[in-house]
């Protein structure tokens, strides 16, 4: 099976700090890739320069063999790369529903003069898209909220909420950023059946989470970041063994000693 | 009571020019947080534009048109010369960018055109038409017409079509919006298109009544930004009341008061209103979360 998404070389530099330097790894189809590593390594960096928020100084992105290297967001969208953020980029002012509906336009295609004069087409397309939004919400456990102000609910719902969006774009390609953060042990579960479910259809998954249990238990493959630098990668039972891992999460004498 | 109404009436003329004015100022602001002071620029453009073409030998009808294709065009150069450029600066230099513009395009517009008061034949001609004791001019019904109609279209561009809702989920979340694919600066670009283009057609519809010159942008852009503050900013309905509330107060005080007092009577009740509801009339709450 080939990667859906491979990360070459990728580097960027904040001001003369390399905040990632030199990543490389892939995703295939159906796979979940966890990122891990310290708080500073350069986890969200690397997801922003994926996703097309950041413009990577260096390597490259290909999405199904094709390069997107520091494509626009919206354009990686249309492509079939999806992200939710580790802080949240919600409509805030918008309802549940319409926060899930907005991510399903992408798959339609309309004129505005067909919408103004509201023919049938403009009207089923609306339809199809509230319904597939409700499944979606229902699917995230979000349902009975579908019509609450967004900007109402508590952190743990957002992020569902951000998942369902990103799930209504129907992605090959999906970049989840701490999605359990914020989230009780039961709601990660439900979150944990949820990433398998949708792997399970297909869809590549890359993963940032520091929930270490989750991590472990759903991850294919594990990619370790520390100061911007892959330091380890392989299955979770490898990784959790690494000793470069170890020291990375529990520190070294010299790292306290520079606070 | 025939009093009365005739400055009803032409509190409502002069109102449904500050909405337009008001409609433009919301659409930019919808689409990125940008109060875009250049807005009294587009009605001196569409007017002036009009005046120039009619006298090269165009009918009425084409040189409004080509008017305000040219002032929407205009507007599209502004957003991508100066507010893209600028992406990522606050909203604060953002204005004073759209502030620098609307110097820049009066200084422009005195070399291209003149500094002379122009004016424009009336559309449907000058007789008065008799309401009730007061009077009412054909090109009054003309410029409120037009004000009702650029918002009912406003209205359902952005409540019905997949890209009017494209403009206001790029004012909620920009990057969420990027992220379920909107191409924002498109939206954009769209966005200083329509408004340039909706203060135009205010510049056309009210250059026969009032007269144009390359100066007459700033006090109407003052205006238009009061009616849409007093109605609540990025709220085409809050921009609709506002103006033609702020007309009503301004024709009201000057009938009824002093015309020297009609600006700073409007000012007051807007400020007075802006105290209690900081909104504005039609404005929600801010929901923004840190």
């Amino acid at each position: 099976m080939s990667a859906l998404l491979s990360i070459e070389g990728l580097g960027i530099t904040f001001g003369g700090l390399k905040a990632v330097h030199d990543v490389g790894f892939s995703v295939r189809e159906g796979e979940i890739v966890s990122v891990i590593g310290p708080n500073g390594a350069g986890k969200t960096t690397l997801f922003n320069m994926i996703s097309g928020v950041y413009q990577p100084g260096a390597g490259r992105v290909s999405l199904s063999g094709e390069d997107v290297t520091g494509m626009r967001p919206d354009l990686l969208a249309r492509r079939g790369l999806s992200r939710t953020f580790q802080n949240l980029q919600i409509f805030q002012s918008m309802t549940v529903l319409e926060n899930a509906i907005a991510g399903y336009h992408l798959r339609e295609s309309g004129s505005v003069l067909a919408d103004l004069l509201g023919l049938p087409a403009s009207r089923r397309r609306a339809l199809t898209a509230r319904e597939g939004a409700r499944a979606l919400l229902a699917r995230v456990g979000l349902d009975r909220a579908a019509e609450r102000e967004a900007g109402n609910l508590c952190y743990g719902a957002l992020k569902r909420l951000e998942i369902a969006r990103a799930l209504a774009l129907n992605p090959k390609v999906l970049l989840l950023d701490e999605p359990a953060a914020g989230c009780n042990a039961v709601e990660t579960e439900e979150i944990d059946h949820l990433i398998a479910e949708v792997a399970a259809s297909g869809v590549a998954i890359l993963l940032v989470e520091h929930d270490m249990k989750m991590v472990m238990r759903i991850s294919n493959h594990i990619v370790v970041l520390d100061h911007g630098e892959k330091i380890a990668e392989g299955d979770p039972a490898t990784v959790s063994r690494d000793p470069a891992v170890i020291a990375a999460y529990l520190g070294t004498e010299a790292d306290h000693a520079d606070g | 009571m025939s009093e009365l109404l005739q400055f009803l009436l032409s509190g409502v003329t002069v109102g449904a020019v500050y909405a337009l004015v008001a409609l433009g100022f919301t659409i930019i602001f919808n689409a990125s947080d940008v109060v875009n002071f250049a807005q009294g620029e587009f009605v001196m453009l569409g007017g002036m534009t009009t005046v120039f073409a009619h006298a090269a030998g165009l009918p009425l009808p084409l040189a409004a048109l080509v008017a305000i294709l040219a002032t929407a065009a205009i507007g599209v150069a502004l957003n991508k010369l100066a507010i893209e450029p600028a992406r990522g600066a606050p909203v604060v230099s953002l204005i004073i960018i759209t502030i620098g513009a609307s110097i820049f395009i009066r200084g422009a517009a005195q070399l291209v055109f003149d500094k002379q008061i122009h004016k424009l034949p009336a559309f449907s001609g000058d007789d008065p038409i008799v309401l009730l004791g007061a009077t009412i001019l054909p090109q009054s019904l003309w410029v409120i017409c037009g004000a009702l109609v650029v918002f009912a279209g406003l209205w359902f561009f952005f409540t019905r079509t997949l890209l009017g809702r494209a403009v206001l989920a790029t004012s909620n979340n920009r990057l969420a919006a990027q992220l379920v694919g909107i191409n924002t600066n498109f939206v954009m670009t769209l966005s200083f298109a329509l408004s340039a283009g909706i203060g135009a057609l205010a510049g056309v519809l009210v250059t026969p009544i009032t007269l144009t010159s390359y100066d007459v942008g700033l006090g109407l852009a003052l205006k238009g930004f009061a009616g849409a503050m007093l109605g609540g900013m990025g709220n085409p309905k809050g921009a609709l009341a506002g103006g033609f509330l702020l007309g009503l107060l301004e024709a009201l005080t000057a009938g009824y008061l002093s015309s020297q007092y009609k600006d700073a009577a409007a000012f007051v009740v807007i400020l007075a209103v802006l105290f209690f509801m900081p909104q504005g009339l039609f404005g929600r709450k801010s929901t923004d979360r840190v």
